[in-house]
This record gives C-alpha cells, structure tokens and sequence, in this order.
C-alpha cells in the first residue's frame, strides 16, 4: 500500500485515502470539433505504460479532494515526487535523477514529513 | 514410557507440566514448551501425513516454518476448525485435537497409495492436465474427487467465534527476526531512541541461539537471549512481538504482522474475566527502516526416497534435541555438504550409547573435510565417509537404512561400491537458503552468490538484511552484522545510535561447503525411486527433467507445470533443488535458469485475522435516511443502494390474514403502485445525490458538464440533465435547480453521488481552473420526500405557505416556503408521472414533516411506497436509470433523448466529440425500446437476450438484452424496457427471448412509454 504525500496537505497518508486518475498531463484538446477522429481517440483512449518512470493523476478523495501529479516509477514502486496541479515534473524519462534544485527540495519535504533524513 | 523418544533432560521443555492432546484420535502426552510436532517425535509418532498426489507416508522433517509435510487440522469442535496448521509451528496446549490432512481411511493404511505406487509411470507432471482435459466439459467433475482425494484441510462450516483486531502502527526500525542478528539490531537501533518494533515468528525469541551448541560470553547462548529480552523489555521504545509473522512486505515500507496471542492457549480464545480475548492482531506497521534478520532455511539433499519418514534436515534434529529434549530416533546417518551440519551429529553422539542411540556414520560428499566440527566428530570416533553421499533410503513406513556410495559431483555418477547402512533416521544437509521471502515481495529479484551457494536478497530502499538472510553463519559475525544493520537503520532513521557491548563468542573455522543438491543414483533420475524435490508438492527430480526435455526451460514455466513451490509451502525447502535439478538437465547455471520468486503470506494467515472487526455489521458502513426507523417501525423490508438502506416495499399484513401473514413483494408493489395513480403515495428520496453548485462561473460549467443546455435558466426553474463523458457515453442523470443567479442545486442518482461530485471536480482543477465555481455534497443535509399523485396538491396545500396554484407553481418549477412550519424547498418535479412534489427539509426536521403529512395524508390515502414501485412507475414512463438502461456504452442518442442534446452549445462539452464518432452514429447501435411481452403475464428476466429468429441455429445472433422489467398493475402485464440493435425504426416488429429452461417468450417492440405519452398527468 503506498505512502503518498498530498502536496496540498503537507502530510504523507495512506494510499485507501486516494484514487488513481489515470496518466497525468493528458490535456483535452482546446478545440475538438477540430480534431479527426484519430486524434480524438488517441486523447480519449491511449495512454502510455512505461516500465520507469511515470506520471500519474491522483486524487485525494477521503481529503481535501485536491487533484495532483505523482511521480512513480512502475517497477519499484517507489514515489519520487508529488506536484501541485499546474506545476511540471522534476523528475522524467530524460532526467530521472531529477532535474532542478526544486526536485531536491521537493524529496526534502516529503523526507522530512516521513521524518526520514536523506 | 510413554514418550520413548522423549529424554530425560535437557531442552527448554517443563517436564512438570504434562498436557495431553490427540492426533487421529489416539490420546498421546506432551509437556509444556512442546510444539504439535516436538510431541509426537516424543511419542514415536512416525506417520503425520500421506503426501499430495502420491499418497506417500511421510513424517516430520523439519522445526519451524518451512516444515512441509506435517500440515495438520486443528479442532474438537466444528467451529474451532483450522486447517493447514504446521505442527511444528503449532504450541502444545491442554486438550489439543489435531488430525491429518490427507489418507483414506488413515493415514497408516491408505487407499490412494496403491494409485501413488502404481502411478510412478502414470503420474508424470502435468498429468492432470494431460489426464483429465478431455473432454473439457467433464472437467469439473473430475475436478471434484481430485480435490477430495487430495485432502488439504477444511475451513469451519460453523462461525466463528474468536475476535481478531487490526492495529495501525508506526516505528522508525522494525526488524522482522529475534534470532542473533535481530536481537543485536534491535539493541543497536533502540539504544539510541529509535521507536523500534521487534517481531518473531516464533513461541520464544531466540532463534539459532536457543539450540546452538556455542556459549556467548561463556555461557549456555539462550542466557544472554534472556539478557537482551529484558533490556528491550525495559526501554520505552520498543515493542517486542513474540509469536508474530511478518508475512507480507508492501509497498513503501508496509508491513502486515500477524500476531498470534492466545493460539497457544486453546483452539478458541479462552476468557480473561468474563470476555473472549483477542485471538490474533495484524499489525499494519508503516516503517521508516526494515531489517531483515530473518535467518536461513537448511536444504535437504535430493536423493532415492528422501521423502520416507526419518528423513530429517539436521538441523532439526540438533533443534529438537537441544530445544525439546526429543531424539527422533536411535540409529542416525547424516548425509551433508558442509561443515554446519555436523552439529547433528554430535548432538546424536552426545546422548551416549547408554541412552540407545548411535551415530552410524556421517556422509561427507566432500573429498577432504577439515573444518573444526569434522575434528571434533573424528576426535568422537564417529565413523566419517568422505567423497560420498546417501543415494537412497530404505524401508517404507520408517527408514531401515541408508545406501551409501561414492559420488563423483562434476560428472554427477555414482562411483564405486554400495554400502547399505542399517540406520532408522537419516538427517541430511545440502547448505543454507538465507530466507529471502520478504525481500522478494517487494519484487527485488534475488542475486546469486556462488561463494555462499545460495541467493541474497536484493534490497529496495528503506530495507537491509542481517546475518543468516544475507549469508553470513558463524554466529560472531551475525551479532556484529546485526548490530551493524541496527546501526544503520537508526541513522537512516534521524537516530544517533549508541554502542552495543557485544557478547564474546568463540571463532569456529569451517571448511568449505561443496554444491550438492541432487545427488547421482546408480539409476538415471527417471528410473530410480522417487527424488523428492517439494514434498508438500510431491514434485519429483525426475519431474522436473521430464519438464525440462518437454520444453520447458524458464523455472517459471517448470514451477508452474510440475506446481513446485505451490501452496501454502511457497518452496522453503525445495525451490533452489528444484532449480539445481533443472539448471542440470539445461546445462545452465541456477542463475542462468532464473530467479526465484516468493509471494505473500510467508505462512498461512487465517481469514479471521484479514478481516479483523469488518465483518458482519461492520463489514461496510450503512447510511440510513432521518425516517429510517420509521420505516422499521412500519415493518419495510431494505434494498442495499450503494451503502444506503432503502426502504424497497412496504408489506402490509393482509386484511383477511387471521394469522398476520403479510402482503407478498408484488402484492405490496402493486398496491403501492395503484395508490400512487389513484390517490397519493409518499417516497423516502433522501438518498439521491445533491450537490450544491456556486460561483459566477457555475452556469458555464453545467453548460460544459451536461448534455443540454443551462444559460436560460431562471431562479425558480429547474432542469433535468444528462452527463457524459468524453467518450460520449452516458453515465448519470439528474435535475439541477437554479437557486439563485450564481447559486444551482444538482442531484444525482443515489449510487454515483460520490462518483459526480469527484468528476465536477477532475474538470473544474484539472482542464478549467480559471471557472469560478464551488461544489459541496449537501445529501445528508437535506431529506427528501416525494409524495406523488393526483391528490399531491391537496395534501400538500393543508401544510404549506407556497402558492400551489397550477399557474403560479408549474412543472419544474420550484419555490421556498414553510411546509408543516418549517423552511422548506419543494421542487415540482416527477419521477412517476403524476402530479409530484419533492419536498427537501434539513434532516434533522425531517421526521417531524414526514409525522405531519400522514396526520394530514390519511384522508386522501397517503401511502409509503419503496424503491421497487419507484422503479415500477419510472419504468412505464420509460424513464430511464443510469447504471440499468445504460451500462457505458450507452448515448443520449441511443436512449432517445436528442431533445436533451444542446447540439449548438458554444462550448464542446463533455461527450459532444465523441457522438460524431463513425461508431456513435451507426444506425444499428442498440437503441432503448419498450417490450410488450404477448403473454400479459409474463415478466421477461431483465439481463435476457433478445433474437429474432428463434429457429436460427445455435448460437443465434443476439440484437439486444432486456435491462428492466417488471408487472404493471395500471397495465395489468409485464413490460420490459431493452435495448436493441436499431430498435428506435423496429416499432411493432417481434423480437423473440430464449430463456434458459427452454422456453421462447414472445414480445413486441413498443415505444418506452407506456402510460401517459403526452405527459398530462404530471402537468396537471
């Protein structure tokens, strides 16, 4: 069962408190009428299923009911960085030791709550 | 005597303390301190159980979790049943009944067993597939007695009574093992204020050291067991678990442990003053840091009848010499590849002759054995065969004697003469498996290490291993790795750690183990007598290099075929054999043929302690309406919805009953229903969603949520709506009220209230954060009642301020007023298609209204009525319910409802993309129709596939389903409405219903309204 921090409430809880929403960062095209229906499908209907790492919608439902981002990676499961609704990700395929000082302060925070020091 | 094997001293037994317990109903004595299997060693016990698919004889070969063979029902009473209990995990309590698991009738003369001696040549792996298969449909039959010939225990068929807790727990440092490296991880980590749980599986912490033959600080080890205990035991933070498993490892550091706290007392928990205890805990721990001090489990050698009682790993045998005073027979051999193992044997040899017992030989398969333990036996003047190995046991019901040969290892042959020794136990040692299972749950794939001869756990992060579970034996540089791991884990933790004074514990040099897994027989594996690999299993050597030249090359794909490592065993003691076996016959290294992956539980854990307190009543919460004692009272019977109780129809007794019999379900429906379009019925709706909308952005947002359109809507208008979503599917309904310009009431249907007000959310935080628009569930803080009819105004008119006037108060419409003198919305809207009023009062007042309209309502017939009838008159309007009409692959435009599609909304709002889709606008998508059926009295099973041609060949292609029917008293006949390929243009066609028994009924495509098509009823 995971450990989640919700970048709204500041606390690390357990994972029954939240629903998975599915790919994060899947933005509905700005105007569909535009779209062909291939478009339209690859929107509603495929998303990707790396092995690594992974960005996930999730959703604190027995919380603040707040929507945000998770960083996971698929193979250990392991949670490398939760993001408000908006920001972007420190972590990617292409930088999976994190990218800024911002993913170092962000591991920092969730650390810090788990009082784990790094 | 009556335990022959039991000594006269020695062991950490209390002689004193005698129990009597039972096994296959014969009475037998043990003492306290004993385990199941320690007490029937005592008492000579040979045969525990008959093997799985063979029927062999087998007996106890090991002490503790990874025992394979001596799996036991627990129970003198029905409920107390416990099946796939282990003996040697099992304490010995007063009065214990246990029994074998497997034989018929017996286990010491068994049927099955001439299959099994027969069945060498007809039961190859797979068999059952190969077997049984054909054809398919016979399958469950055969199924059926080969489960029963297989045996494998009962669960209870009575309730149980014990109560079991769950425990939510936090620490900085569990360490899961109380041998050596635990208890000196534990005593490191806590030392400096890490909150440090401590758990052992077993009936006292200890591990190794409570039967090593080594002395810490030069004295007996268990001395300084009880030393470290007391220590933990005195510090404030730590918890120490005895009698607990740590059997499942999860994510992030989430550990279950099962904790066992009165299953050494009796098969139910006993009382403490007056009340049951708590039978079992699971611990749900989330750790900072995990180590592992879990240990190792010894490996027995494959080799020709290693599965006949006497086998022994020697490990054991030095376990319940020295821990439960028991010699599990008189003459021994040990067979081994490793020093370690000799302990055994001078723990054998020690007893002396005077006691009958005798060490015949030690079996060395390596060439020069050296170690300090082999001088030691040679110092002894036991006899010691190097270069050699057990090949084969003998005897039947009880070893008789040990073949011995020579063996050349590389060319894996037998060489030399065969020397038979008479001998009635042979224990064996094929090295040490660090227990790697809850490491591997974490999905880190095992490392091969070839110094140790054994996998090492890879470790994720937040988890170590100590000592035994990362490969280290000699019990010195165990201490001193645990306390290293403990050390470790605290600071990871944010913890300085102190020093810990470590015990002194003499060096011992050992010599080189050699690889010996399966050992060469004169024969070639396929001929000779059985190689056990998984005894719980009965999985052969020669099985698996029968699987092997079938093809089968993954250690996957073999465990699957010949079920290696199956089972509540999960491979303690024959996965890497079974690997060795195949890495051989493949020509590969163990590491080469794969890992080895173990799943939770570690041993079995009984349902009760899963479940904990959620069971019964408590399984899942219930939500009851404010009238829902009314409704008891009234005597309705409640239909589950979502986790609401609704009344579902209210029976009364019958007017000519003498008895009280009561209404039947459709008498009272029907009833209800006939009330309701004659006179005025009362509906408890207070469980439908509501959800209250503000914000100056809120109109836009319903507009871009709903199908239809919401810029229009006045305050004092309501609306109903359709959601869907992108994909252009339907999935709820319901009327939204404009309660003021920005201010909008939604409702949904009672079971996806939830589901809405999280989907208004997904898009408002989501893809339209800068739409200034709030959502609140309000359902528990309105009641609703609906009371629906041609009398509804007048009854309504008696308690309320509200201008009922049919002009000033039209459908859909809603005002706010006082009803029975209290604030009140009523909204005029139908779900019947009469003449309704939905009144929504705050809860708290709602029973007082509810009082108040049947005081005003007897006069006009004023009649409850529960969601069966509601289902029966929304049906005949051919109204539909999200969830029965549609099923996700359903749109509006299927369900007939254009006019509740805003086609030309300036936003494209959710689904509207999706129904210009090739697919959504096929002409042949199944469409919602009405059924008549031709026969008034029959009511067709909602979920019946519709043809249309009933003679067409099976399988005849199928056009629809029926997705709600039921009787209409108004109509006098059952109706259905369905779904059906291009049904909207097949008005008055017939469609045809196959059932199951046989029948055809026959129906005709109506329209989905039944009653009232203009709607004038409602309108009134």
């Amino acid at each position: 069962m995971f450990h989640i921090h919700c970048p709204y409430c500041g606390e690390l809880r357990e994972e029954q408190e939240f629903h998975p929403k599915g790919q994060a960062h899947i933005a509905r095209p700005a105007d569909p009428a535009s779209c062909s229906d291939e478009e339209w499908g690859d929107y509603l209907f495929f998303r990707d299923n790396p092995r690594g790492i992974h960005h996930e919608l999730w959703v604190h439902a027995a919380g603040c009911r707040k929507f945000f981002n998770i960083t996971r990676h698929t193979v250990s499961y392991e949670i490398l960085e939760t993001y408000k609704m908006g920001e972007q990700p420190s972590f990617t395929a292409e930088h999976p030791r994190g990218n800024s000082t911002e993913a170092a302060s962000r591991q920092a925070q969730v650390a810090q709550q788990a009082g784990v020091h790094v | 005597m009556s335990q022959p094997n039991r000594l006269g001293q020695g062991g950490r037994i209390d002689r004193a303390h005698t129990l009597d317990f039972t096994f296959n109903g014969k009475r037998f004595q043990g003492h306290a301190g004993d385990t199941l299997a320690s007490a029937l060693l005592a008492n000579g016990v040979d045969i525990v159980n008959r093997s799985f698919k063979y029927s062999r004889p087998r007996g106890i070969v090991a002490a503790g979790a990874e025992e394979p063979n001596a799996v036991v029902q627990l129970g003198s009473t029905e409920a107390g049943q416990v099946p796939n209990v282990r003996a040697t995990q099992q304490a010995l309590f007063d009065g214990l009944e246990a029994r074998s698991t497997n034989g018929w009738p017996n286990v010491q003369r068994d049927m099955m067993s001439l299959v099994g001696k027969l069945g060498g040549k007809f039961m190859p792996p797979g068999f059952y597939y190969k077997t049984f298969m054909a054809p398919a449909s016979m399958w469950m039959t055969y199924e059926k007695f080969i489960r029963k010939g297989a045996g494998m225990g009962r669960s209870p068929a009575e309730n149980d009574p014990d109560i079991y807790d769950h425990l939510h727990q936090h620490c900085d440092v569990l360490v899961v093992g109380a041998g050596p490296a635990g208890l000196a991880a534990a005593l490191a980590a806590a030392s400096g204020g890490a909150r440090v749980i401590l758990v052992d599986e077993q009936e006292e912490m200890g591990g190794s050291l409570l039967d090593t033959r080594e002395t810490l600080d030069g004295k007996p080890a268990h001395q300084w067991v009880a030393e470290a205990q007391q220590e933990l035991a005195g510090m404030d933070n730590v918890v120490l678990l005895p009698r607990t498993t740590a059997n499942g490892y999860h994510d992030h550091n989430f550990v279950t442990l099962h904790e066992r706290r009165t299953e050494h007392l009796g098969e139910t928990a006993p009382l403490l003053d007056g009340r049951r205890q708590v039978r079992s805990r699971m611990h749900r721990v989330r750790a900072g840091r995990v180590v592992l001090a879990t240990g190792t489990h010894e490996r027995p050698l494959v080799f020709a009848n290693n599965d006949v009682p006497g086998n022994l790993v020697a490990g054991a045998v030095s376990t319940y010499i020295r821990r439960y005073g028991v010699v599990p027979g008189r003459r021994l051999v040990l067979s081994t590849s490793n020093d370690h193992a000799y302990r055994a044997a001078l723990d054998w040899h020690e007893l002396g002759k005077a006691s009958g017992r005798e060490v015949v030989a030690i079996v060395d398969a390596r060439a020069n054995p050296d170690g300090e333990l082999v001088e030691q036996a040679r110092a002894q003047g036991i006899r010691i065969i190097t270069g050699s190995a057990v090949i084969e046991a003998r005897g039947d019901t009880r070893v008789s004697g040990a073949r011995v040969s020579k063996v050349d290892l590389e060319g894996f042959r037998v060489v030399g003469e065969v020397e038979t020794l008479a001998c009635d136990t042979i224990a064996s040692s094929g090295g040490y498996s660090p227990v790697i299972h809850l490491a591997s749950h974490t999905g880190a794939r095992p490392t091969w290490r070839d110094d140790l001869l054994a996998f090492v756990p890879s470790l994720v992060k937040g988890v170590s291993a100590a000592g035994g579970a990362q490969g280290i034996t000699a019990t010195a540089e165990v201490l001193a790795d645990g306390v290293a791991a403990g050390r470790q884990a605290a600071s990871d933790a944010g913890f300085e750690a102190a020093s810990v004074c470590l015990p002194q514990v003499a060096a011992r040099r050992d010599g080189a183990a050699c690889a010996l897994y399966q050992v060469p027989h004169e024969k070639a594996a396929l001929r000779a007598p059985k190689q056990f690999v998984d005894l719980q299993n009965d999985v052969t050597a020669a099985g698996i290099e029968l699987a092997t030249r079938e093809g089968f090359e993954s250690i996957e794909h073999v465990k699957r075929y010949t079920a290696m490592g199956f089972g509540t065993d999960q491979g303690k003691l024959g996965n890497i054999n079974g690997m060795a076996v195949a890495a051989r016959c493949l020509g590969k290294s163990i590491p080469e043929v794969g890992t080895t992956v173990f799943r939770p539980n570690y041993t079995p854990v009984t349902f009760g302690a899963i479940v904990g307190r959620h069971c019964r009543e408590l399984f899942d919460p219930e939500r009851y309406t404010p009238m829902h004692q009314w409704h008891v009272e009234q005597g309705a019977e409640f239909e589950d919805v979502g986790q609401w109780k609704r009344p579902w129809y209210f029976p009364q007794v019958r007017p000519d009953a003498a008895n009280g019999e009561r209404e039947s379900m459709a008498e009272a429906v029907a009833r209800e229903c006939l009330a309701v379009r004659e006179a005025v019925g009362i509906l408890d709706a207070s469980t439908l969603g509501k959800i209250d909308i503000q914000g100056p952005d809120a109109r836009e947002f319903l507009g871009r949520v709903y199908t239809n359109k919401w810029a229009k809507l006045a305050p004092g208008r309501v609306r109903y709506g359709l959601m869907c979503r992108d994909d252009g599917m339907v999935f709820d309904d319901g009327t939204t009220s404009c309660l003021g310009e920005n201010h909008f009431l939604m409702t949904t249907t009672t079971g996806g209230a939830a589901g809405v007000l999280e989907w208004l959310e997904l898009w408002h935080q989501t893809e339209w954060p800068e739409l200034q628009v709030y959502f609140t569930s309000v359902t528990d803080h309105w009641a609703t009642m609906t009371i629906t009819g041609p009398e509804a105004r007048k009854l309504l008119a008696e308690l309320t301020d509200i201008d009922l006037d049919r002009e000033a108060f039209t459908f859909m419409d809603w005002r706010e007023g006082r009803v029975a003198d209290v604030p009140a919305r009523v909204f005029r809207i139908s779900f019947t298609g009469e003449l309704a009023y939905e009144i929504n009062v705050q809860a708290n007042y709602a029973q007082h209204v509810w009082d108040a309209l049947f005081v005003h309502g007897e006069k006009y017939g004023l009649t409850p009525y529960g969601t069966e009838t509601m289902h029966v008159l929304r049906a005949e309007k051919g109204f539909i319910i999200a969830g029965q009409e549609t099923d996700g692959s359903v749109t509006p435009e299927d369900l007939g409802m254009q006019w509740c599609v805003g086609y030309d909304k300036p936003f494209s709002w959710i689904g509207q993309r999706a129904l210009t889709r090739p697919d959504t606008s096929r002409t042949d998508r199944k469409q919602l129709v009405g059924l008549r059926p031709r026969d008034p009295k029959v009511v067709l099973e909602e979920g019946a596939q519709i043809v249309l041609d009933p003679n067409h060949a099976i399988p005849m292609p199928m056009v629809g389903h029926v997705t709600s029917s039921y009787y209409s008293p108004t109509l006098g006949s059952g109706f259905a409405l369905a779904v059906v390929k291009g049904g909207q243009h097949k008005m008055g066609e017939t469609v045809y219903l196959p059932m199951a028994d046989g029948q055809t009924h026959e129906a005709d495509i109506v329209s989905p309204v039944f009653i009232d098509p203009k709607g004038e009823r409602q309108n009134v």
